[in-house]
């Protein structure tokens, strides 16, 4: 089987969510070791000013020692930038639907591919502002939607401009106010899982969000080269666990709940979404039946009443 | 009008003194009297939640004006933008300060920031109201300055460019205050970073037309002093980062900063941001004018629309100097010109009537001339009847034979 999985190589799909300037396109790229996407941030004084949020895939095929992963990289340019975000939140919430409900279509097919591209969305990367002092009324607007139709990783944006106390007491406010408005992040507790499970998880949890740092740049620090940001005081190391949790959040992601993620994906969204469009065709279907049914009553109340006319005349 | 007035204003001729007369001292009086009375100033500080507003006024003023926030407040979401404000008085150097800063929680805070501004701009203006109506009072000797004197807008660290709602903010405040842009939480950009964001922050403000307060030099002043403000000006928008904590660096000094895993940003230290810079700009040099600007260009701009708005109209007339023989002059061009009108007028009038006349006489010629006419036609046809009666009666007259009586009388049967 684990040849069969190497030959086949995976899809992996990861959704960018937060507004301009978090730090998205470049964590991205630091996690995946490599100049995959762009930033899609406004550069000029006449560059795009976004009037709604757009859906930018990518799609790369990277390899590592065999092993080959087909990554979709979703980014929402425009997302949280206007004055008026109502509604921001709609076209993602839409694109991740439209891919269930692709492969729900596949899915259903009389003659179906042996395998079915999977582009359902794995994993959203929801990108918090390192400043506030918790979660903002438009974070709980989306983090609502999303967590029920994604794996949300809420992350802590830009975590070099905070200090290591501040961290804490915002991770802390933050696991509150998530747990008051009753939203679920990744990862989600199973009963299926055994002890080691349970104790990665743990961590996890509390690491939750993550305070991460991204960056493309290598500098040389005492001879061996870093990847990192330089400043005039210090050089803020992205590879080192004390600087920020970027190591942990790319270890999470792909070293040891990749899989998990994607599994996650078609277990528990995929199918609720599958029931919910199933039993809306149901119910379409009864409506359309009852019709039916009322119409043809209508017609036989009227057959006794021409029978009887045809007596008469 | 101002070709009038500069040919009548005085010459100044400038004369040399030849001992000392001693009103230098002029200025050190004012300073004396302004010292004994306190400086007041206000600040208004708009931003998003959480992005530095209340540490950066603490740490400008190393005053604990604001106190920190309430942990408690989980869960309550703010609606809309509340104007909060708090006094302090500091003193320095035997120097007091009144200084008032505006905050204003909630402002880009709630999913939709259509109008988040409108608040803002309600309560500036209301202060140029108050201020307004306090300068119309009949007994003024105590006026209370609440007007705010400068407006810090932080900007997000994004290292992108300004945001849809910096943009409209700006555009909207730039003409009723003077607006001071200022990047906070500046430890989150790199030198290049922040060097392409100033870059295209100013971009951007050119761009849409945006006013924002930039120190001013005349050319007389100290080459010090004038180095000083292009250095000032070069690094506008300042990007700063604010601190109340006291770090002990590792050689012992005790500095005001923020301590990261990789190393100590110091608040005072140029190299780490302009924090210095600000200020300087703020309290030190420019506050004086800061508070000229507002009263002498932003408060008169808006007094000018509402007296206006409210139906006063502008009459440039008592600007002029008064200068007997030009008024005189004036009054008789303008008694000729009043003649020469009425003149014409008349005139006109005079010529019009002619016109009239002849026309009427013309038509009564014309009609006396087909009168005429037709008489003489009637005459011609009474005289041809006149002629043919007399032609008649001459052949009636010829001698009557009784053959001609017959025949005329045969005639006559048979006619």
């Amino acid at each position: 089987m684990e040849r069969k999985f190497l030959k086949r190589g995976m899809n992996f799909n990861i959704i960018l969510v937060g507004e301009s300037g978090m730090g998205k396109t470049t964590l991205v790229n630091t996690i995946f070791a490599g100049h995959l996407v762009d930033s899609q941030g406004r550069r000029t004084v006449q560059g795009p000013q976004r009037k709604t949020t757009e859906i930018v895939p990518t799609t790369q095929v990277i390899e590592e020692n065999n092993v080959t992963l087909r990554l979709t990289v979703v980014d929402t340019p425009g997302f949280g930038d206007q004055t008026n975000n109502e509604g921001c939140w709609v076209p993602v919430i839409k694109y991740i639907k439209d891919q269930h409900a692709a492969y729900l279509e596949r899915e259903l097919k009389p003659q179906r591919e042996r395998s079915i591209n999977d582009t359902r969305v794995h994993a959203c990367l929801y990108f918090l502002n390192p400043g506030s002092k918790g979660l903002r009324p438009i974070d709980i607007e989306v983090l609502k939607r999303l967590t029920e139709v994604v794996n949300v990783i809420p992350v802590l944006a830009k975590a070099d401009s905070t200090t290591v106390e501040e961290r804490a007491a915002f991770k802390k406010r933050i696991k509150e106010e998530l747990a008051m408005q009753r939203i679920q992040a990744y990862p989600y507790p199973s009963e299926e899982d055994d002890e080691e499970d349970i104790a990665l998880n743990n961590k996890i949890k509390e690491l939750s969000p993550f305070a991460v740092v991204g960056s493309e740049n290598v500098f040389n620090e005492n001879g061996a080269p870093v990847r990192g940001r330089r400043h005039a005081w210090g050089i803020i190391n992205v590879d080192n666990p004390e600087h920020c949790d970027f190591v942990h959040l790319r270890n999470f992601m792909l070293r040891t709940h990749l899989y998990d993620l994607i599994e996650v994906t078609a277990q528990r969204h995929y199918e609720s979404f599958r029931t919910q469009q199933l039993r809306q065709i149901k119910e379409m279907r009864a409506a359309q039946a009852q019709n039916a049914t009322q119409m043809a009553q209508q017609q036989q109340q009227i057959q006794p009443g021409a029978t009887l006319f045809k007596q008469q005349a | 009008m101002t070709e009038a007035a500069t040919r009548q204003a005085p010459k100044v001729a400038k004369k040399k003194l030849q001992g000392y007369v001693g009103f230098a001292n002029y200025p050190n009086q004012v300073h004396r009297r302004s010292v004994k009375k306190g400086f007041n100033f206000t600040l208004m500080v708009v931003g998003e939640a959480g992005i530095g507003k209340s540490t950066l006024i603490n740490t400008l003023f190393n005053t604990r004006v604001f106190p920190d926030k309430d942990e408690s407040t989980i869960g309550e979401t703010r609606r809309g933008v509340e104007i909060s404000s708090m006094s302090a008085e500091i003193q320095e150097n035997g120097v007091r300060l009144r200084l008032t800063v505006v905050d204003t929680p909630g402002f880009g805070d709630s999913i939709n920031n259509d109008d988040c501004w409108q608040p803002i701009l309600e309560n500036i203006e209301s202060r140029f109201d108050a201020y307004l109506t306090q300068e119309n009072r009949v007994n003024r000797s105590k006026i209370s300055d609440n007007r705010i004197h400068a407006l810090i807008y932080l900007i997000k660290p994004t290292g992108h460019a300004l945001r849809a709602i910096d943009i409209e903010f700006m555009k909207r405040m730039h003409t009723k205050v003077n607006l001071i842009p200022v990047i906070t939480k500046s430890d989150t950009l790199t030198q290049d970073e922040l060097v392409g964001f100033k870059s295209r922050i100013i971009a951007d403000i050119n761009y849409h037309g945006i006013q924002i307060f930039k120190p001013q030099w005349e050319s007389f002043e100290d080459p010090e002093v004038i180095n000083e403000n292009k250095d000032m000006l070069s690094k506008i928008p300042f990007a700063v980062i604010g601190s109340d904590k006291i770090i002990e660096k590792p050689d012992g000094n005790r500095v005001r900063g923020r301590l990261y895993p990789w190393g100590i940003i110091e608040v005072e230290n140029e190299k780490h941001n302009d924090f210095i810079k600000l200020r300087k700009m703020l309290v030190c040099t420019h506050m004086e004018e800061l508070k000229d600007v507002t009263d002498s260009i932003l408060y008169e701009n808006h007094r000018s629309q509402k007296l206006v708005t409210m139906g006063h109209e502008q009459d440039n007339t008592v600007f002029r100097e008064y200068n007997p023989t030009a008024q005189m002059e004036e009054e008789r061009s303008v008694h000729e010109a009043r003649m020469s009108k009425m003149e014409s007028e008349m005139t006109a009038v005079f010529q019009q009537k002619v016109q009239e006349k002849e026309s009427k006489l013309k038509q009564s010629e014309e009609e006396l001339y087909a009168r005429h006419k037709e008489m003489k036609q009637v005459l011609e046809k009474q005289r041809q009847e006149l002629e043919e009666k007399k032609k008649r009666l001459d052949s009636q007259t010829r001698p009557i034979t009784p053959l001609d009586k017959k025949q005329k009388k045969g005639l006559f049967n048979l006619s």
